[in-house]
């Protein structure tokens, strides 16, 4: 039975997932370098440039400066569970990635290879699913610390994520109502077809992205990372690459989220106004390319933006953070999903 | 009630409208803001590369001056020590010996010359006070060091190099100080 199994899918498939880890990684490392850059340039500073040109190695130098140090595992904390939270963080950071269709179906020697690694007819719920399992890194490595700080972070943590993520479901069900599908290659293949959603959904797209940006746990509302009230925040206790892990996992989180979005609400790999499809014969592999780097453009913009957002607002502080979620964009996403069904109702009548 | 100043201003305690309780309007004028910030100069400059210019009356490490030929001019004859209000020198005389004329200028000479850098307040009053044309204020500023030893600058350090032996770092450090003759 197993023998029978078609082989080059197995090679295919392992050779994407590598790509893509390795590609989320090194986005997420340089994401690292630009954070520091662009708040340098917003603030007229110069950034970080001495690491090679233009500080160009500074992500490199500080990987090994964080695998050189100490490791300090804290004698009253729960070894098993201290180790365990930034593994989940890192895994389900790039778990995420697995649906998400990163280009044209490209055709190498005859087969016809989906730049997507699993087309899974639930998708965006897999998405969903994963990201809420992020909220265990947080909360695990907060508890296990067996200190108070980072314990009141990880709770903190954990509500917000638990409560903008109605929110941004709610956000979403209204474009799964017009898309008529979970699958997330469809609902790029109805973007390409009918227009972006980002047309027919402005609110919810406003709703999902406020959203991305508290389960990121970004400014402005990064309560989990407090640093005045929390002096570091759930990984307070880290040290050495277990840090670097969380600090990783944040910034890959941020990448994903941001190709999310693209995929949901800006067309995925489609350019506008352009039908790229028809562009060379069949499914040669330069289309493919140039969805993925439409694509890449796309979440990198994301990921600017987010990095603009945070060097720009002040944080939130705790009860406006849950008045938002629970008071304003709960609502606001109900109502976005009524008016939705209702017109999607109207119209198919 | 009488005010006390004229800068007494009323707050205002209005509820906020709604266009400010949906916060976007602020935050889209805020982010206008910081991405201005983006094509903006900056006013930083690299610092070992490049160097501010400082005005030609600029006070920084001190210098003890040779002659043309060589000699120290200093004579320890003290009175920088005195003027100094921060008390950051010290120094011993020595005589000159026959034989040490291409050494020294004037038969006597400072055996130990140490400005305490920690100390020093960068007045200038010792420039001021040599009769010799002997201390100047250079355009380096101090350097930092690991421990407090390091701060306390010998002769050694201070000295200039000598023009005849080596001209180039001679000119290098009058460069330094445009006042030195």
């Amino acid at each position: 039975m197993l023998l029978q199994m078609d082989w080059w899918i197995f090679f295919e498939k392992l050779i994407l997932i590598g790509l893509v880890v390795t590609i989320a990684l090194v986005v997420a490392m340089y994401s690292t370098y630009f954070e520091r850059k662009i708040a340098a340039w917003l603030q007229d500073r110069r950034g970080p440039s001495r690491a090679g040109p233009f500080g160009i190695l500074q992500p490199v130098a500080d990987g090994i400066k964080l695998f050189a140090k100490e490791e300090i595992i804290p004698l009253t904390s729960s070894k098993t569970l201290f180790i365990l939270g930034p593994f989940l963080a890192m895994i389900t950071a790039t778990m995420t990635s697995a649906v998400i269709p990163w280009g044209w179906t490209i055709d190498v020697s005859g087969r016809q290879v989906p730049l997507q690694i699993a087309d899974i007819n639930i998708g965006i719920l897999y998405i969903f699913g994963v990201v809420s399992l992020g909220v265990y890194g947080i909360m695990i490595g907060g508890w296990a610390s067996n200190n108070k700080f980072s314990l009141i972070a990880a709770i903190r943590g954990a509500s917000q994520m638990i409560s903008y993520e109605l929110a941004m479901g709610l956000s979403l069900l209204a474009v799964l109502m017009i898309v008529g599908d979970l699958r997330m290659s469809s609902i790029v293949g109805y973007q390409i077809k009918e227009g972006w959603n980002i047309i027919y959904q402005p609110l919810g797209f406003l709703i999902f992205f406020v959203c991305a940006l508290a389960e990121c746990n970004r400014t402005p509302f990064d309560l989990p990372e407090a640093e005045n009230e929390l002096n570091f925040g759930y990984h307070q206790e880290y040290s050495s690459m277990k840090l670097g892990f969380y600090l990783f996992a944040e910034y890959i989180n941020m990448f994903i989220s941001g190709v999310v979005m693209a995929t949901l609400f800006l067309g995925g790999y489609d350019i506008p106004f352009v039908n790229e499809a028809s562009w060379g014969n069949g499914n040669d592999w330069w289309i493919g390319m140039i969805g993925f780097f439409v694509l890449m453009a796309k979440a990198l913009f994301f990921v600017f933006l987010f990095m603009w957002i945070r060097w720009t607002i002040p944080r939130f502080r705790y009860d406006q953070l849950m008045n938002l979620g629970w008071k304003g964009l709960l609502p606001l996403a109900l109502a976005n999903m009524v008016i939705t069904a209702f017109v999607v109702l109207l119209l198919n009548q | 009630m009488q005010s006390l100043t004229n800068r007494k201003k009323q707050v205002e305690r209005k509820p906020m409208t709604f266009w400010e309780k949906i916060y976007l309007p602020s935050i889209f004028k805020g982010m206008g803001i910081t991405f201005s910030h983006l094509f903006k100069k900056t006013p930083t400059i690299n610092y070992p590369e490049e160097q501010r210019p400082f005005s030609a009356v600029f006070r920084g490490v001190h210098i003890l001056n040779r002659d043309e030929e060589g000699r120290e001019r200093c004579t320890a004859c003290g009175l920088c020590a005195v003027a100094c209000p921060a008390e950051a020198i010290t120094m011993e005389a020595a005589e000159r010996q026959p034989g040490e004329e291409h050494l020294y200028r004037e038969e006597k000479y400072a055996a130990r010359y140490e400005v305490n850098m920690l100390r020093c307040i960068f007045c200038g009053l010792c420039e001021e006070a040599c009769p010799k044309d002997a201390v100047y204020l250079t355009q380096t500023f101090a350097p930092a060091n690991y421990g407090r030893k390091g701060f306390i600058y010998k002769k050694e350090d201070l000295l200039i190099p000598n023009p005849i032996t080596d001209p180039e770092g001679f000119e290098k450090a009058k460069g330094t100080a445009k006042q030195i003759k």
